[in-house]
């Protein structure tokens, strides 16, 4: 059969106005329906007529979904629906997560960040671009992985937790909401369930399965994002490094918490993305930054220990010096 | 006295439809009937078409015709035509398929089954050189003059250079200018490298979309073109027909960089599938077939040697290219070596280089096709020298820049104007290089200072086109264009100089372009940096001739010889009594009553067929005035843009940051300053791009591109430069066209793309990597010790 892109195939399109009712929807139609949420993912599949669902649930008109609102007793929730833009701009988000202000601001671009949401941004698939041309590889059901063979362009694949498949987790806000120690909420089984997860237990890697980036399974629905009470005198970092300064996705990035007593680290969260199939939280760093003053020399050790495990592919063995500088950074240049 | 138009900031005519969205393109136009088609791709780099299978196809509901090869003229698998039964790269079309909606189309597109044969195929030239390596084509490699043959060099010449020097057997062109060895060994230093350019594809914002339909015999097509005059012979020979019989609208083109020079060859597929189903067919070229079909400048694997004296001077320039052609050829091998030879003036100079077939996208040119990549490639080496002469690099680019007596290429020959130096002072003065220099190599927390001089010349003028002119009823000024509307405002600023021969205001002045139905004269193409010279000069040229039809109407009716009048202010008077005289609408009306040669019925026997066709249609509509472009010129035109950059490269991540942008052009008289400033902005931004991140990357085993989006292939964006880039002009009328104004679209792409990779090496200590585009990884790479991710010689990664 010829191959022919760019050209969206018909499919029956869903528009509820309520969480149940995407859930029932969701839960009719199975294996054929298709989670639509910004559409800056979904469309690039259905334009190159790869993934062709036979039904389109558009959670665009779902308000329980939008906005931000303070919990009780502190923290944030966040609509999975709410747009990266309304996320980098909301005030009580800019007041205590700094950190996921800058990770969404630096999205793409100005109008990817109107339209993406940060559960799209949060749940979007692997950019491989072996994978994303349709080769029939591990993660779309086949039974090799292009990216990996002697001869691969795999500059941009991962470092860490490969398992059959060398893809990396594209996201800009992943690695921050897992320094922030969010919760993911997921409703399923018609939504009476409703599931929280730790954001880094959120992401799935390709040992667990192969076939997915996180938890969602046909029939869930990733519903808000909950931050917990910003940690009084926390510092934090953030970084994305890419080749050009909009509508890249990162090469690296890093996110790090630094919750401080005094001038020494209490406890640290440390993420880094784009270097393994899931946004990577750095626990031997972090082990080696608690109780120090998070000196230059610490820094290092950290970023040292944080890429102990790594192996390079043929053509990104930069990333491992990346990687250790970015950690190395989270820690010295926290503020 | 009108008011003084040449250099003045005025709107051309069609920025208002473009800021409102009113501006029609190709895809925009609709006809009654009208159906869409779509295209099926070669899934193989290289193959043999044995059978297509279109019986479920044809079977579809909606479904009004398929259109093979063969339905195209043309029977020569070595020429590209739209579409193909052997295709040569991934992506090429073999057919085309017509139906009442994209959706059916796609899904016929779908539904056939084509049985192709795998071929031998080759991404990297050298692979293709070397003793029972794959040739790109059936009848060969690499080709010599106008023959295509197979070159294969011994296996000893990659023995010698090893992996890391460029292999340099036979090549198909040699020239040399003294004796490059003697040069050498005169040479207080001397530097070489193996140096790689990448291929990028154009990406121009419009697709080339395309839409036709016939009537009487006619095809009426609209389509994306650069050029509107020399489009329509190059639509004609695709399809076997008339020029004649081509009514060619294209008022708008959403970009082209060289690659919709005289259209494109798949205007032939819409065109001939109307012919064959008998409706009018729209073809939407999509994004990722533009990434396809729409052309790439063509990559370098090349080496360079270059001596100089203690006092900066250069001896010898020895340079060997490979160029990368893709599957049907390109000449930009060729130009480096004419721009080289320019921008430094060797004492000695030997070139060679050799255009090898590749199983990739086909080339073409691309703004400066082979100056802005030699350009890259070399400027950084002239630092190199520069550092270890310890001469200033500002004075080094002066000590060898040409001047009004200087020379190009093998047969030296000579310029019309060279005001190189003055550019070199005023781009100093501008960036202020002397404080910027002095920032090298500082550094603060994790961040380096570079900075670096890109010196870039290009061809910018050809002579020999018509231009014509029209004086209405209504007293206007018709300016007809045969350029087309690229976006530069060409249309509008070369009408400026008939304006300004007769002294008259911009607002009497009607522009007539965009449609070969408005009896357009003969042009260049709105390529090559030539429009600004060959059509100031066409129109000033038809605009004498209008004075002199003017002042002879005038002694005719109002007495007295033809040159006691003058023209002025929409008027043809005495000059010794304003009084005496009419005014344009007048002298419209009594031209038509005379007929002959005063309106239209008589035209310059040197004029271009296309033109008098245009003059005889345009006989009766008022005072008609056409004229070839038969000005003096002595020599080569070129203009200059001088490029300066200040980088901060981050030492812990390898990333770069423009902190500031700045550049300074010889390019003749400024016609438009604003418009001047954003053809030299963009250009810089171009450039900068192919040195930063635009990248063209094919999986080796199985010669598939994966740069074909946008975010994939990485073309600069405006927040990759400053806020405010810095231009200055140096305004200096070139003294052998009338109006002294030179062509600039080309030689700012590489000022810029020098000037980064200029200051990227600066920052690195003169570290020169060798290669574009100089991204985090490499650069990162290198910093850290770590093994590079590419070998020296290794292309489309």
């Amino acid at each position: 059969m010829a191959v022919i892109r760019d050209m969206i195939p018909p499919f029956e399109l869903y528009q509820p106005t309520d969480v149940d009712a995407a859930l029932s929807l969701l839960r009719e139609h199975r294996d054929d329906a298709w989670v639509l949420a910004g559409g800056l993912d979904s469309f690039d599949w259905f334009k190159d007529r790869i993934k062709r669902p036979a039904t389109v649930v558009d959670l665009g008109g779902v308000e329980a979904l939008k906005g931000i609102r303070e919990r009780d007793g502190g923290g944030l929730e966040i609509g999975a629906m709410t747009s990266l833009a309304d996320v980098a701009e909301d005030e009580a988000v800019r007041a205590s997560y700094p950190l996921l202000v800058e990770s969404a601001g630096l999205v793409a671009t100005p109008q990817i960040r109107n339209q993406g949401t940060l559960g799209g941004n949060i749940a979007q698939d692997t950019r491989c671009w072996y994978y994303r041309s349709g080769w029939p590889c591990y993660r779309a059901g086949g039974n090799i992985c292009y990216a990996a063979t002697p001869r691969s362009m795999n500059r941009e694949h991962c470092i860490l937790g490969a398992s059959r498949c060398v893809a990396v987790n594209p996201s800009d806000t992943a690695p921050a909401l897992v320094a922030l120690d969010a919760q993911m909420l997921v409703a399923r089984r018609g939504g009476e369930h409703q599931q929280g997860y730790a954001a880094a237990d959120f992401f799935v890697g390709p040992a667990i399965d192969i076939t997915r980036m996180t938890v969602l399974e046909p029939g869930d629905l990733l519903t808000r994002i909950v931050l917990p009470a910003p940690r009084p005198g926390a510092r934090w970092y953030f970084e994305k490094v890419r080749d050009r300064k909009a509508w890249d996705f990162s090469l690296a990035s890093v996110a790090s918490v630094l919750e401080m007593d005094g001038d020494r680290v209490r406890d640290a969260r440390i993420s880094v993305n784009g270097v393994a199939p899931v946004p990577v939280r750095c626990e031997a760093a972090e082990a080696i930054v608690r109780g120090q003053v998070p000196g230059d020399e610490i820094a290092l050790a950290a970023g040292e220990a944080a890429v102990e495990d790594a192996h390079p592919l043929r053509h990104n063995d930069y990333k491992i010096a990346l990687m250790r500088n970015l950690v190395r950074r989270s820690v010295r240049d926290a503020a | 006295m009108a008011e003084n138009l040449i250099g003045a900031d005025i709107a051309p005519p069609d920025l208002r439809a473009k800021i409102t969205g009113r501006a029609r393109y190709a895809e925009d136009f609709r006809a009654e009937g009208m159906v869409f088609a779509k295209l099926l791709a070669s899934p193989m780099p290289h193959a043999r078409v044995r059978g297509v299978d279109t019986r479920a196809a044809e079977a579809m509901e909606g479904v009004l015709g398929i259109l093979r090869a063969s339905d195209l003229p043309g029977d020569d698998p070595g020429r590209e035509k739209a579409l193909t039964d052997e295709p040569k790269y991934e992506g090429e079309p073999i057919l085309a398929v017509a139906a009442v909606d994209e959706t059916t189309a796609a899904a016929a597109v779908e539904a056939i089954r084509v049985d192709l044969e795998p071929l031998p195929f080759v991404l990297d030239p050298l692979d293709s050189l070397r003793e029972g390596g794959p040739d790109a084509r059936l009848d060969g490699n690499v080709r010599r003059g106008r023959e295509v043959e197979t070159l294969k060099w011994p296996a000893s010449v990659f023995e010698e250079a090893g992996p890391d020097t460029l292999p340099m057997g036979e090549a198909t062109v040699e020239w040399a200018v003294g004796d490059v060895e003697a040069g050498f060994a005169a040479a207080d230093a001397v530097v070489e490298e193996t140096i790689v350019h990448q291929s990028v594809t154009h990406h121009p914002m419009e697709p080339r979309s395309c839409m036709a339909y016939w009537q009487n015999g006619k095809l009426f097509l609209h389509g994306s073109t650069q050029s509107t005059a020399r489009t329509r012979p190059v639509v004609a020979a695709m399809l076997d027909i008339d020029a004649d019989d081509v009514v060619l609208v294209a008022e708008y083109c959403g970009g082209g960089f060289g690659s919709k020079i005289a259209g494109s060859p798949i205007m032939a597929v819409p065109a001939a599938l109307s012919r064959k189903i008998g409706r009018p067919v729209m073809l939407r070229v999509t994004r990722y077939e533009e990434n396809y079909i729409g052309r790439a400048r063509a990559g370098f694997q090349g080496w360079a040697r270059l001596g100089f004296r203690a006092d900066g001077r250069m001896t010898a320039l020895d340079l060997y290219l490979v160029q990368d052609s893709g599957p049907y050829g390109a000449s930009d091998f060729t130009t480096a070596g004419l721009v080289s030879s320019l921008s430094y003036q060797p004492e000695n100079m030997r070139f060679r280089g050799v255009p090898v077939y590749t199983n990739t996208p086909p080339r073409s040119a691309q703004r400066a096709p082979g100056g802005a990549q030699i350009v890259a490639m070399l400027e950084p080496l002239v630092d190199k020298a520069a550092r270890e002469l310890d001469v200033d690099r500002l004075e080094i680019r002066k000590i060898n820049a040409a001047g009004h007596d200087g020379w190009v290429g093998a047969n030296q020959g000579g310029l019309t104007s060279a005001y190189v130096r003055e550019a070199l002072d005023l781009g100093a003065s501008v960036f202020d290089w002397d404080a910027k220099k002095a920032l090298s190599g500082r550094r603060e927390g994790t961040r380096v200072t570079g900075v670096g001089i890109g010196l870039s010349p290009f061809v910018s003028g050809t002579t020999g086109f018509d231009g014509l002119l029209v004086v209405r009823p209504d007293g206007k000024l018709h300016v007809h264009q045969g350029i087309g509307n690229l976006g530069t405002h060409s249309i509008a600023d070369t009408a400026r100089a008939a304006a300004q021969v007769l002294d008259l205001a911009w607002d009497q002045v009607v522009v007539v372009w965009g449609d070969t139905s408005k009896h357009l004269p003969w042009s260049s193409v709105q390529a090559g940096s030539q429009t600004t010279h060959a059509h100031t000069r066409a129109n000033h040229a038809a605009a004498e001739a209008l004075v002199g039809l003017l002042q002879e109407l005038a002694a005719r009716d109002l007495g007295g010889s033809p040159g006691d009048y003058r023209v002025a202010d929409g008027r043809v008077f005495r000059a010794r009594d304003r009084s005496v005289g009419m005014d344009f609408a007048r002298a419209a009306r009594r031209a038509i009553e005379l007929g002959g040669k005063f309106s239209g019925g008589e035209a310059p026997d040197d004029l271009h067929d296309m033109t008098k066709a245009s003059v005889a249609g345009l006989a009766g509509s008022g005072l008609v005035a056409a004229a070839k472009d038969n000005y003096p010129r002595e020599g080569a035109t070129f203009s200059w843009v001088i490029g300066f950059c200040q980088v901060e490269l981050d030492v812990e991540t390898g990333q770069v940051e423009i902190v500031d942008l700045a550049s300074a052009a010889d390019c003749g008289t400024v016609l438009h300053a604003r418009s001047l400033a954003a053809q030299t902005n963009g250009g810089l931004i171009q450039g900068v791009g192919m040195a930063m991140s635009q990248r063209w990357v094919f999986d080796p085993k199985w010669g598939i591109p994966f740069t074909k989006r946008f975010y994939t292939a990485r073309p600069p964006g405006i927040l990759d430069v400053p806020r405010s880039l810095r231009f200055a002009a140096v305004d200096q009328p070139d003294p052998q066209t009338p109006v002294g104004a030179k062509g600039i679209g080309e030689p700012p792409v590489g000022a810029g793309e020098a000037a980064y990779a200029c200051a990227v090496a600066d920052a690195m200590g003169g570290r020169c990597l060798c290669r574009t585009p100089l991204t985090a990884d490499m650069i990162l790479a290198e910093l850290e010790g770590r093994p590079r991710p590419y070998g020296t010689l290794e292309t489309h990664v």
